[in-house]
Order: C-alpha cells, then sequence, then structure tokens
C-alpha cells in the first residue's frame, strides 16, 4: 500500500530544502502529528492534545526511521514493538499508522464515533499497527517486558520500544517491570519517559514528586540517557542506539525532556490543556502556529 | 505419612512432595511442551507452593520466575502472548483474582490473548493463613470479566486433562484450583470438555451442582442420602463460564431441589450463576445456594473451616435435609 495515496493533504508535507539527513522528514511528520491531533479532536470535541504534542517527535523517530516495520504485516513476529503506557496520545498515533499504509487514512473520519475502531486510547484487536492495548497506566511496560521474553524464548530480535507518561512514574506496577527488566538482562527493552512535567492535577512534581528521575532508573539498573525529546535528529539519534547498540544485558531509559503542549504557544505555558477542546476558530489558529514553525525550518 | 505431615499440617514443601496432587498442574504442562505447544510458565515466588517447580526442573527455559510481582506477571504473561508463546501465570487465588483483577481485565480478556490464569488455594484452603489468603470472591471477579473462561476442576486428573485441552482452547482462561490435596473424583484417563458439566447420577429429590473441592464430598453425601432411600444426584460444573445452561435446565426440570455447592461467596459464584439460568428458565424446583454465606472467612486448620463452614461431606447432608424438609 502507497501511504501517500491514501493520505489527505491537511499538511504542507514537502520538506524544506537544504538538508538531506531526513532530520527534516522527521520534523516535518511531527507537524503532521500535531495538526492531524487538532483535526481528530475536532471531531470528538474533546482530546488530549497536549499530550501528543509533547510526544510528537518521538512518534516521528520512532515510526519514520528507527523502527523495524512492515505495515502490509502488521502482525509479522519480528517487527519491532511500540507500546504507550500514556494510551492517551494514541490521537497521535493514528495518523502515523494511517499515513504509513496500516489502514486506509480515510477511516480517522470516523474518530469516536459509535462503533469505531479508533477512541481515546489504542486497542490492539480493532486497529492494525497497534502492539498492544492500553488506557489503564502503568501496565505497558509490563507487556513489553512479556514481549521482549517472548522474543528471546522464540530467538528472534526485536526492540520493544515503550513511551511512559511521567505521571505514570507513579504508579507502582512501574517499577516492578523495571525490576524485572533489569533482572532479566532485557537490553532490547527501551523505556522512553515522556518528560513533559504535568499531569491531570497539575506540575507532576506538585502531584507525587518523582526526581531524581534519572537516579531511580539507574538504581533499578537500568542504562539511562536524556534528550530534548523536540530535537528530532537527538531523538532519533538516541532511539537508534539504544535499538543498535551492543548487547549489554542492560535496557535503556530514555528519559525526553519535552513541552507540554509543544507547537502552540498557549497550550505551552498552560498545563490545564491535559485534556481540553480548541473551538474551530482556536484550532485554525493552533494549525497555522504550528505549519508556520515547520516553514521556518531550514529557511 | 509422618506423624508432623497429617492432613492438618502446612509444612507444604514436604506434604507436596509426599502427595503428587499439585504435581497434575506440572504433568499438564510438561504434555503441552511434549505435544509441542510453546508453553511458558510463570510464578509469582510460589513454585513450592503451586508444585511448578517440577516444570522448572524439567524445563528451566521455560519457566519464569517473576517475584513477588502478581500484576506485572499477568500483564507480562499478556506480552508473551502477543509473540506466539502459551503463557501459563500462577499464583494464590486471593490475588490473582483480586490484586491482579484489573490486569487481567484490560491486558488478558480485553485484547482476547490465550493467557491460562492459575489461581491455586482457592476458598478456605489456606486456612490460618488468613483472610487475606483466602479466595471466596475470584469466581465473581473472573466471571464478570467478558471473554473470560472460568474453569474449577474437581480434582488433579481433571485439571490435568483440562489443561490439555485448553491448547484448543482460544479465549483466555482462569483456573482455579485448590492445593493439591483434594482427594480424587477421576481415574488418570479423565478427559475434559470445555463448557460442559458432568452429571453423577439422577436426582428426582435433589441434585447437587458443585466446582472444585465440593464435587468430592457431595457425591459422598449424595452416596449418603441415597442410603436413606432418597433419589440424589450430582452434577460437576468444571466450566462455571461459560455454564453449561442445557445441564443446568435439565436438573431443574427433573429435580425438586437443586443445592449448589462450592468453597464461595454464594454472591457471585456458580450459585449465582446457577440462580441466574433458573430465574430465567422457571421450573418447579427449589434452589438453596451453599456456601460462604457472605462473610469473611475464620481462621483455622482447613478441615475444621471445611466442617465449620459445613463444605465437607456431613455439611451437605445437613444443608440437603434441611432442604428435603
Amino acid at each position: 500500500m502507497n501511504p501517500a495515496a491514501t493520505q489527505p493533504s491537511t499538511t504542507s508535507a514537502t520538506s524544506p530544502p537544504g538538508s538531506d539527513d531526513g532530520t527534516d522528514r522527521l520534523g516535518d511528520r511531527a507537524a503532521f502529528i500535531r495538526t492531524e491531533t487538532i483535526r481528530l479532536i475536532e471531531i470528538a470535541k474533546v482530546g488530549h492534545y497536549s499530550s501528543v504534542f509533547s510526544a510528537a517527535e518521538i512518534f516521528a523517530a520512532l515510526y519514520y526511521d528507527v523502527m523495524r516495520i512492515d505495515p502490509a504485516r502488521p502482525d509479522w513476529q519480528d517487527r519491532d514493538r511500540f507500546l504507550m503506557g500514556k494510551g492517551h496520545a494514541a490521537v497521535g498515533l493514528y495518523p502515523v499508522l494511517g499515513d504509513l499504509g496500516y489502514f486506509p487514512m480515510g477511516l480517522l473520519d470516523g474518530y469516536a464515533h459509535l462503533g469505531s475502531s479508533f477512541g481515546d486510547h489504542p486497542d490492539m484487536t480493532k486497529i492494525p499497527g497497534i502492539d498492544f492495548s492500553s488506557g489503564s497506566i502503568g501496565h505497558a511496560l509490563s507487556n513489553g517486558v512479556g514481549m521482549a521474553l517472548g522474543g528471546r524464548l522464540a530467538g528472534r530480535d526485536f526492540t520493544v520500544f515503550v513511551m511512559l507518561g511521567d505521571g505514570e512514574m507513579q504508579e507502582g506496577q512501574v517499577w516492578e517491570a523495571a525490576l524485572s527488566a533489569a533482572h532479566h538482562r532485557l537490553d532490547r527493552v527501551v523505556a522512553i519517559v515522556d518528560r513533559n512535567g504535568f499531569q491531570l492535577d497539575g506540575g507532576v512534581d506538585d502531584v507525587i514528586g518523582i526526581e531524581p528521575l534519572a537516579e531511580k532508573w539507574r538504581a533499578f539498573g537500568w542504562h539511562v540517557v536524556a534528550v530534548d525529546g523536540h530535537d528530532v535528529g537527538a531523538v532519533r539519534q538516541v532511539l537508534r542506539e539504544a535499538k543498535q547498540g551492543p548487547r549489554t544485558g542492560i535496557p535503556t531509559c530514555i528519559i525526553a525532556n519535552t513541552v507540554k503542549g509543544k507547537g502552540v504557544s498557549y497550550m505551552e505555558t498552560e498545563p490545564g490543556w491535559h485534556l481540553g477542546y480548541l473551538e474551530p476558530a482556536d484550532g485554525e489558529r493552533a494549525v497555522a502556529e504550528i505549519l508556520a514553525a515547520r516553514n521556518g525550518v531550514g529557511a | 505419612m509422618s506423624a508432623t505431615l497429617e492432613a492438618g499440617s502446612w509444612q507444604y514443601r514436604a506434604l507436596n512432595a509426599l502427595n503428587p496432587g499439585l504435581d497434575h498442574l506440572s504433568d499438564g504442562l510438561i504434555d503441552l511442551v511434549e505435544a509441542g505447544h510453546p508453553v511458558v510458565a510463570g510464578s509469582a515466588d510460589l513454585k513450592y507452593s503451586n508444585g511448578l517447580v517440577k516444570f522448572a526442573d524439567v524445563h528451566p527455559d521455560r519457566f519464569l520466575q517473576f517475584g513477588i510481582s502478581e500484576q506485572h506477571m499477568v500483564s507480562a504473561a499478556a506480552g508473551l502472548a502477543t509473540t506466539g508463546a502459551m503463557p501459563f501465570v500462577a499464583t494464590f487465588a486471593s490475588f490473582l483474582g483480586l490484586l491482579c483483577c484489573e490486569q487481567i481485565r484490560m491486558d488478558v480478556a480485553y485484547t482476547k490473548l490465550p493467557v491460562r490464569l492459575i489461581g491455586h488455594h482457592t476458598g478456605i484452603a489456606l486456612g490460618f493463613y488468613g483472610t487475606s489468603h483466602h479466595a471466596t470472591e475470584d469466581i465473581s471477579t473472573m466471571r464478570a470479566i467478558a471473554g473470560l473462561t472460568v474453569v474449577s476442576p474437581a480434582d488433579g486428573p481433571q485439571l490435568r486433562a483440562a489443561i490439555r485441552a485448553s491448547a484448543e482452547w482460544e479465549q483466555p482462561i482462569y483456573f482455579r484450583i485448590s492445593r493439591g490435596r483434594d482427594p480424587r473424583v477421576y481415574g488418570d484417563d479423565v478427559t475434559f470438555e470445555f463448557g460442559r458439566g458432568i452429571e453423577h447420577g439422577y436426582g428426582a429429590d435433589l441434585t447437587f451442582i458443585a466446582c472444585g473441592t465440593l464435587v468430592h464430598p457431595a457425591l459422598e453425601a449424595a452416596e449418603a442420602l441415597r442410603r436413606e432411600g432418597l433419589s440424589v444426584g450430582v452434577v460437576d460444573m468444571p466450566t462455571i463460564k461459560p455454564l453449561d445452561e442445557e445441564l443446568v435446565r435439565l436438573v431443574a426440570a427433573r429435580s425438586r431441589i437443586v443445592v449448589t455447592a462450592e468453597e464461595h461467596n454464594v454472591l457471585g459464584g456458580l450459585g449465582a450463576a446457577v440462580a441466574e439460568v433458573m430465574a430465567e428458565h422457571p421450573s418447579r424446583a427449589r434452589l438453596v445456594r451453599h456456601g460462604i454465606a457472605d462473610e469473611f472467612s475464620l481462621i483455622g486448620p482447613p478441615t475444621h473451616l471445611y466442617r465449620h463452614y459445613r463444605l465437607d461431606t456431613a455439611g451437605l447432608v445437613g444443608v440437603a435435609k434441611l432442604a428435603l424438609q
């Protein structure tokens, strides 16, 4: 399936000239993720814009560069896997999967409708390309550990990427899974903490503080890397290293320092946007901001 | 068995070594591996309690130790199932059915993954360990989860047969088993069919519908009542979900009294499942739900507890006679 053939031109898909290392294209796809998120949430009239916006560069780097995937074979056993503990960012992943050809992009027009496969949280039984369902925070790293254990038993060499929210660090099961991955020497498990600093009730460090986060993961036996989660080239680099690096027996945790609502000025400064709705006019202004930022790249 | 290892003993490691009851779990899994199935067994620091130590010794590469991380174990089992493995994960039924309820709902049942959950030491089998370790709610929680099969075998051979049969059963399964010291009901050649109850005799006066550890005392109670001239049958109902509704209706059509017997709260368990069918398909039969009467159980040696709650042979005879008055 040719992804481009089914993709509506909701964004300017052409990369600015002047660079050929692929980061411009990834930046462009991150903008696409943001604008499509605004389009889909307009259908549902409520959604997690800012949770997607902090993760957009990570989604783009994973799906358009780092992961070994084949959209024609969503159940291919040798594929890399991606799981989202913060399942509420799924609205930003659906456009990526449609764009890559896992399903016709037009299906997203029915987002959140009665009986739709596409809701606020991802469903692996209904959506090709979703590697595991989520919604209840705290399970995904365990699911990923199980996949890595299964891969090892079956003699398959794939990498399991698990995105976790920073608020999710408050869930006890995350740390059960962290112990387990280190104990079982699962060096192809990569946890990515989207450290955007906010959760529903406010700042993560005000709700229940999680720092020193890097030291916690290190103490649990993980290799820890910090990265600017919006520098798509740097994100790509740390993800590639985690996937391709030498087998040390040590799992990797990437702490992606991000901005909740990144790309839309008034969301970046207002934590209340964890869950919200942009009126159509505001949505248009947000899209314009996102596209303007893209058009500035490489100029 | 030495004096220190009588039935009331808590030295389960030594007891398990002497009594092959719990071996049936490991033996069933070993059967599956030998038949070519990609079995992976997981335990949460209880491999001696549930007998999986035998499987771990035979197939160390297929045994996963999760430590005291039951919720993580269930979620990881779901991840394992996506890679083509056939995971069986075991812990005390009290923890599996309550602590891990949400992981079972979201990661195992909603995803329709063929994970096999083994809740052991059901009901009041853990005696003096206390209410934290008694499992009298797990049938209720598990049967409320859509798409989850719930099985309570009567003894070790039936468990082993059910495990073998599970290779052809696509849905996720919750197995509810006791502590392996349950008296035998069946021979080693017993077979198992999901969703089917097993009739042991015709009861015009009364039929027990029992599951798990209550099947054996129900058979003995029926025999005692028959000696008194009553017509009493027993249905072993190992699959609580999907329930053999046809058999429940048949029993209700021909028996004056139906007594359900289970080592579980009467709310939400086998008795409730039978009551739902009988309410929707009225008959002349009267239903008596027997089990734990919506209370937290006392502590004590299991044999004393079964006597106290009338979950032994004499207790079931008494319950039946009261109903027949």
